[in-house]
Formats: C-alpha cells, sequence, structure tokens
C-alpha cells in the first residue's frame, strides 16, 4: 500500500498551489478555482485518513460528499457574485474591486 | 343608643354642615341655611335628650354620664379623652343649645334670606341694599342678601361644633381643642365683612389678645399634665388625694401651691376668653361682626366657656383653703372680677353705640360670675351664667333687629347716618313692638328687675353670697356696678325705643321678619321662667313654692357641696334698691333727648365722660404700650436688623462661598479631570482610526495575505508556547 505521507504530501502541494492561485491571480475567475483547489486538497487529506485510520466507518467519505456540495453550492454563489459584478463594472479584476475600501 | 354615644354625636352635626356647605352646597343658599339651621337642630335635639336625662337622674354629680376613649399612647399609658355629662355641664349644654339654635334661625332673617342682589353689593362688606319697582312704577330701596351668606352659615357651624365639644368633654386638653376652634371663628366672624378696614383690625385685635390669655392657659395645661399625669376633670377636680397633694407642695413662685399656680394660669386664659380687665380690650371691637355673631359668641356660649372653664377648675383654685376662706388664687379671680363689673359698666354709661354699650354689659357680668366664683359661689355663677346668657342673647339680638329696622330705615330715606347710635333713634316701640317689648324683657332681666326675670334670681344669688361670707369690698362693688347697669340699660331703652323718633329714618323703621322675632319671643321667655329654677328656699313668700333647683343640682358638681348662704334682708333690699333706682335714673336723665342733643350726662361729667367714652384709654394705652412697640421691633429689630442683615447675610453668604466652591470644582475638578478624560476617550479613539486606516485597502487578497501570515504567525507562537515551554 502506498505510505500515507504521499497523500498527504500530495494534498499539501496541492494546497499551496491552490493558495498560490487564490493569493497571486488577478482573474476572479481563477481564484474561485485556486479556491477549488485547496478544497480538494483537504479531500485527499480526509479520504487518506479515513483509509488508513478507521476504514471500517463510513465518515471520512461522507465529509468528502458534503465538502463536494458546500464548494458546489459556494462556487454557485460566487460565479453569480461574479457575473453581477462584471455587469456593472466591466470586470472580473481583483484589483478594480476595492469597493471595501474605506 | 346608650346616652354616652349620644353625647359623642352631639357636635357633630354642626361639623358635618360645615363641611358640606363649604365644600358643595355653597352656591345654593337656602340649602345652605337648611343644612346649617338642620345640623343645630339635631345638635338640639340631643342636647335636650342628654340634658333631660340629666335632671332626671339621681346623684348626677356622683355619677355623671361619662364615655372613654384611649386617644394615642404615652409612654406605657394611654392619653385617655372622653365625654362627661355632670351637673354642670348639663346646665351649660342646656343654654348652649337653646342659644345657638335661636340664633341660628335668627340668622337667616338678619342676613336677609329672600330679598334681592343688592345693585352694588360685594363680597367682604355688608349689604348696601337693592332697588326694586313695585306694581306702580316706584322704585325703592329695600336691604339686600348678604353675599357671602353660605359662607356665614358654614361659620357659625363650624362655631357651633366648637362650643358643643367644649361643653360635652371631660378632658381639659379637648377644652382647649374646643375652645381654640371657637377662637379661629370668632377671628372668621369678626372679620367676615373683611371689605372694611376696622373689622380686619378687630379681627386681629381679638386673635392677638385671646392669643396672650391662650398661651398662659396651654402652660396650665402643660403644667397640670406633668403635675398629675392626667387631664380628665374626673381624675383630677373630683379626688381628694390629688387636690391634697397639688394643693400642699409648693412652688415658690408668689408662695403659691402648685393647685395654685396651675389654676392662676387656667384663669388667665380665661380672661382673655371671657374678656375680662386686662384683656378685655378685645370683646368692644369685636361688635364690627355680624350681630347674630356678637351675640352668640361675644355674649352667649364663647366668651361664658371661660367662666365655665374656672368654674370647672373651681376645685383646683380652691384646694388648701376652709370653706369660707379665701386661697391666694381666688383672690386674684374675686379681684379681677369685680373690678372688671365696675370698670366695664362705668364705660358702658358713656357709649353711643348700641351694640357698644351690650358688649361692655357683657364684660361687666362676666366680671360679676368671676367675682362670684372668687368669693367661693360658683353656684351662684353658674346660675348667674346661664341666665346671663339668655338675657344676653336676646339683647344682642333684640338689638340686631333694631339695627335692621333702621337700617330699613336709612335705605328708605335715604338719610346719611349712623344706624346703630342710639342718639339716632328714640320711639322704635311703635314701629317695633315685638323687639320692643322683647328688649324690654332682656333690658329688666339684665338691670335685675325684681322677682319677675332671671337675672334678678342670679344677680341676688351672687350679693347674698358675698354679704354672707362677710366680702365686703367686692359686694359694695357689685352693687355699684348692677347701679349702673341699671341705669346704663334703662339709657338705652329709653334712648332706642321711649319718646319721639329723633331721625326720619327712625321714623321709617320696620318690624323684622318672623325667623328674627321668633327667637327674639322664645330667649324672652325663657329670660323670665328659667330663673326660677333658683329661688332660695327661705326667700320671703315665694321661697319653697318651687324647690331651689339650681342649687341642688349644680351644687352636686363638685366633691364638697356648699351650704346655701341663710337668708338675709341686706343684700335683697340692696338688690332692689339698685335695681329699680338705676332703672329710674336712666328713665329719669334720658326720657326726654331732643334731636341733635348731647347726652346730658357729658356736660354733668366733663372730661370724665370723655374718658369713660374712650374706655379709660385702654386702646391707646396698649397701643402705646404693645402695639407700637412691635411695629418698631418688627419694623428695626426683625426687618432691618434680623431680616436684612443676619438672615439675609446668611443665607447671600452661603450663596457666595457655594459659588467659590463651585468654581474651585469647575477649575480643579471638572474641567482637568472630568472633561479632560473624556476628551481624551474621543481623541485617542480618533488617533487610533488614523492609525489603521491605511491597511484598510479594500483589496481582497490583501486582506487574506495578512490573514495567512497572522494565522501562521499565531500558529508559530502557540507552537512554541505548547511545545517548548512545558
Amino acid at each position: 500500500m502506498i505510505p500515507i505521507s504521499w497523500y498527504l504530501i500530495f494534498a499539501a502541494a496541492l494546497f499551496c498551489i491552490g493558495l498560490f492561485g487564490v493569493l497571486a491571480r488577478r482573474n476572479a475567475i481563477a481564484i474561485l478555482m485556486g479556491i477549488e483547489l485547496m478544497l480538494n486538497a483537504v479531500n485527499v487529506n480526509l479520504i487518506a485518513f479515513w483509509r488508513y485510520a478507521t476504514p471500517e466507518k463510513i465518515n471520512g467519505q461522507v465529509f468528502a460528499v458534503i465538502v463536494f456540495a458546500v464548494a458546489a453550492a459556494e462556487v454557485a454563489v460566487g460565479l453569480a457574485i461574479f457575473i453581477s459584478v462584471y455587469r456593472r463594472r466591466g470586470t472580473v479584476s481583483t484589483d478594480e474591486i476595492d469597493l471595501l475600501k474605506w | 343608643m346608650t346616652i354616652g354615644t349620644l353625647i359623642w354625636l352631639i357636635p357633630l352635626p354642626p361639623l358635618l354642615a360645615f363641611f358640606i356647605i363649604i365644600l358643595i352646597t355653597n352656591r345654593n343658599k337656602r340649602l345652605s341655611h337648611t343644612l346649617s339651621v338642620g345640623s343645630a337642630i339635631l345638635s338640639w335635639i340631643g342636647s335636650m335628650v342628654v340634658v333631660w336625662a340629666a335632671f332626671n337622674s339621681e346623684h348626677l354629680g356622683l355619677h355623671p354620664f361619662t364615655s372613654y376613649l384611649a386617644w394615642f399612647p404615652t409612654g406605657d399609658s394611654w392619653f385617655v379623652i372622653g365625654v362627661q355629662i355632670d351637673p354642670l355641664s348639663a346646665g351649660t349644654l342646656f343654654f348652649v343649645a337653646w342659644t345657638i339654635l335661636m340664633i341660628f334661625i335668627y340668622s337667616v332673617g338678619y342676613q336677609n334670606f329672600g330679598q334681592p342682589k343688592g345693585d352694588y353689593d360685594r363680597a367682604g362688606l355688608p349689604p348696601q341694599g337693592a332697588t326694586v319697582s313695585d306694581v306702580h312704577g316706584h322704585s325703592h330701596k329695600v336691604p339686600s342678601i348678604e353675599p357671602m351668606y353660605s359662607r356665614f352659615f358654614a361659620f357659625i357651624g363650624l362655631f357651633a361644633f366648637g362650643m358643643y365639644l367644649l361643653v360635652v368633654t371631660g378632658n381639659l386638653l379637648i377644652l382647649f381643642v374646643g375652645w381654640e376652634i371657637m377662637g379661629l371663628c370668632s377671628y372668621l366672624l369678626i372679620g367676615f365683612w373683611y371689605g372694611k378696614p376696622s373689622a380686619r383690625a378687630a379681627m386681629i385685635k381679638a386673635f392677638m389678645t385671646t392669643r396672650v390669655g391662650d398661651v398662659f392657659m396651654l402652660l396650665g395645661i402643660a403644667y397640670l399634665y406633668t403635675a398629675t399625669g392626667t387631664l380628665n376633670y374626673r381624675e383630677i377636680f373630683y379626688n381628694e388625694d390629688v387636690l391634697h397633694q397639688l394643693a400642699t407642695t409648693s412652688t415658690g413662685i408668689f408662695g403659691l401651691s402648685v393647685a395654685g399656680l396651675i389654676g392662676l394660669l387656667l384663669f388667665i386664659g380665661a380672661v382673655g376668653k371671657s374678656a375680662q380687665w386686662p384683656l378685655h380690650v378685645w370683646l368692644p371691637d369685636a361688635m364690627e361682626g355680624p350681630t347674630p355673631v356678637s351675640a352668640m359668641i361675644h355674649a352667649a356660649t364663647m366668651v361664658s366657656a371661660g367662666v365655665y372653664m374656672t368654674i370647672r377648675i373651681f376645685p383646683l383654685v380652691s384646694a388648701g383653703a376652709e370653706y369660707g376662706q379665701l386661697t391666694p388664687t381666688m383672690t386674684v379671680i374675686a379681684f379681677i372680677g369685680t373690678f372688671t363689673a365696675i370698670f366695664a359698666s362705668t364705660i358702658a354709661i358713656a357709649q353711643n353705640d348700641i351694640k357698644r354699650v351690650l358688649a361692655y354689659s357683657t364684660i361687666s357680668q362676666l366680671g360679676f360670675m368671676f367675682a362670684a366664683i372668687g368669693i367661693g359661689a360658683y353656684v351662684a355663677a353658674a346660675f348667674h351664667l346661664i341666665m346671663h346668657a339668655f338675657f344676653k342673647a336676646l339683647l344682642f339680638l333684640g338689638s340686631g333687629s333694631v339695627i335692621h329696622g333702621m337700617e330699613h330705615g336709612v335705605l328708605h330715606t335715604g338719610e346719611h347716618i349712623d344706624s346703630q347710635d342710639m342718639f339716632n333713634m328714640g320711639g322704635l316701640r311703635k314701629k317695633m313692638p315685638a323687639t320692643f317689648w322683647t328688649f324690654l324683657i332682656g333690658g329688666l332681666a339684665l338691670s335685675g328687675f325684681p322677682i319677675l326675670t332671671a337675672g334678678f334670681w342670679s344677680k341676688d344669688e351672687i350679693f347674698a353670697d358675698a354679704f354672707g361670707h362677710n366680702h365686703w369690698a367686692v359686694f359694695i362693688t357689685l352693687a355699684l356696678a348692677a347701679l349702673l347697669t341699671a341705669y346704663y340699660t334703662m339709657r338705652q331703652i329709653t334712648l332706642t325705643f321711649l319718646g319721639k323718633p329723633r331721625t326720619h329714618a327712625a321714623e321709617h323703621a320696620h318690624e323684622s321678619t318672623w325667623t328674627m322675632t321668633l327667637p327674639l319671643v322664645v330667649l324672652a321667655v325663657l329670660s323670665v321662667i328659667a330663673g326660677w329654677v333658683g329661688i332660695p328656699e327661705d326667700f320671703p313668700v315665694l321661697g319653697g313654692t318651687i324647690p331651689n333647683f339650681m342649687h341642688e343640682f349644680v351644687g352636686e358638681t363638685l366633691l364638697e357641696h356648699p351650704e346655701m348662704v341663710v337668708f338675709s334682708y341686706i343684700p335683697l333690699l340692696t338688690s332692689l334698691v339698685v335695681s329699680l333706682g338705676g332703672l329710674t335714673l336712666g328713665w329719669l336723665v334720658y326720657r326726654d333727648i331732643k334731636v341733635g342733643a348731647f347726652d346730658p350726662v357729658q356736660k354733668a361729667l366733663g372730661p370724665v365722660y370723655t374718658v369713660l367714652k374712650k374706655g379709660y384709654y385702654f386702646d391707646e394705652l396698649y397701643d402705646f404700650l404693645f402695639v407700637r412697640p412691635s411695629y418698631w421691633l418688627a419694623k428695626n429689630f426683625a426687618y432691618m436688623w434680623m431680616d436684612r442683615k443676619v438672615i439675609d447675610g446668611i443665607i447671600n453668604g452661603v450663596g457666595h462661598i457655594t459659588g467659590l466652591i463651585g468654581e474651585f470644582l469647575r477649575i480643579f475638578i471638572d474641567k482637568p479631570i472630568i472633561n479632560g478624560f473624556g476628551d481624551w476617550v474621543g481623541k485617542t479613539t480618533k488617533k487610533l482610526g488614523f492609525l489603521f486606516r491605511p491597511i484598510q485597502t479594500g483589496r481582497v487578497q490583501q486582506y487574506m495575505i495578512i490573514a495567512l501570515v497572522s494565522m501562521m504567525a499565531f500558529s508559530a507562537i502557540f507552537y512554541y508556547l505548547l511545545v517548548f515551554t512545558r
């Protein structure tokens, strides 16, 4: 069996790629995609720990499925917001969306 | 209902009437007087039931009707008040109920009920008359109704409450309460026409003068309470141990015993209330009030209260003396009474105002009573008190009727004369027959006209007592006073009713309405027959036909029953001579006064007449001795020094110092500390805001970096804490 550390290293790499995408990209769509990567990195962790710690129970899988559902909902909401922002301001670049500024 | 409960209820109806009139019915004159007179009738019925029961009970003095009630706790015990009807209160209740009822009824007519409203009448001034036109189109001036009609009936109701309370109570403190309620009503009613400056002055004078006596009386009551621990009559005046103890303890003041000193203090209260010399000055001025008030308060009831109280405390003043001897206090009482009797009667002979004559006569007659108490003849004093209430109320009401008739004439003729001056009257017997006959009866009773009238029997008893116990000075002085009494009474009757009218107003005088004449008739009957209860048993011919009820009944009031003095012809003859002599003299001097003539006595007496007319200048003397110094003190000491300098100075000083303290606090505490703190909070918040403002860029990614960095930093810190600091 593949050792658990491989999975964890893979998940951490995936998370860092996602994080970099979130922090570095200007395009809001790309940021959303980064978030998806981070969530999936967490899912990989969940499944890996489930498989190695308590394979007789179903918890880990259930958590992963719930995370999928939440991620889907979040993306739907996020995309809706960006569409709305795009309609109003003609851009989805986060540099230009600074309405939260004082 | 037991008799005790009934006695409690007697004073209440007039009090209720007072409150109802004042609070509710004062706009309705008819309802107000109905309530007031109705309450007087209720009290009268209650009184008559009680008096009847009292007359019919055996040994009432030993077993009086009593009912007690604990009022308030005083230390371990309760202060007990109560009602008590003993022979003295029964007799007093009898005359009080009759005179009050009669005067209430009389007031309806006197205050012109049923007459139209006056043309120019204003509250606080006597009615000035109204113009009415008859069927022929002629207009007449007629008397108008009193503007403050309801108020009058409310006040006399309150007064009646005070008097009934004073009579039925068995406690000296409650007596004092009734006493003061009457003082207040006297004040209010003397100044009933408060629009007149003279009435205002008179009300204040009456109140202040009686207050002098009342202060001493309150001292006496306080002393008595301290000495005995109770104020119930029964426990003090009917208790030999207490009396003996009070009489044998010396106070060291003028060598008086405690009993003597308390008696003297209480007597000073009576001097004020009963207008005895030297506190007599208020009573003549009190005639400013409406005449029913003069009759009720200042002749029949309130001024009698002083005599009543002094008879009440007689065991105290006489304690320690053998029968027939006088204690120092009794000597003082006898002196004041006798002196006042002669003093006031000399003033009365020079007065022209019909009511002032009666006022001085009242003072003089009350002097007779005090003289009688002073020489130990308290039964005679009580007898004269009751008789005097009847005939003096009658005389006052009669004079009110005369004044009323004269005012009618004055309104009719339009003359500008004083309707109370007897020299403006004359010949009124034909115009006002009912008033004349009743006034004549009252006058004869006052003079002590032999056999028929009540005044003869009561005055005769005082003479007999003075003579029988060898008090020569008292006897002779009182005889002289009685001579003068008969003289000025006849002078009054002659000037008012006999001869020919001296003014047009007197020609057009008019008999008063039935509400006024009915009380006159009732009181006239009482002035005659009431005296028959006190005919001495060894009096020639008449003696014994009617038992001497008075002496047996009232004599029982106290522990020691006084003995009847042995009959002697000398006081009887004296009484006859002074009475008939005075009457004849008065008639001879005044039978033929011409229009505009002066008093014939004025020429004969010269300056003495002026002195008498001015009442020995007592008003001026008191004005100089007390009134002016009081004003001077009030202005220079109380106002200029005390008020302006001391009180104002203290207040201004306090204000100034407070201002300084405030200023200090403002500069050193308020501004730097309180304000500073507030400002500091505001400024600091603002500064912090400026400080953190730049990190609010609005870039989501920057926020996320901050979040990431801080999370990692905190993680590092926690990791360090958890791992390396175990």
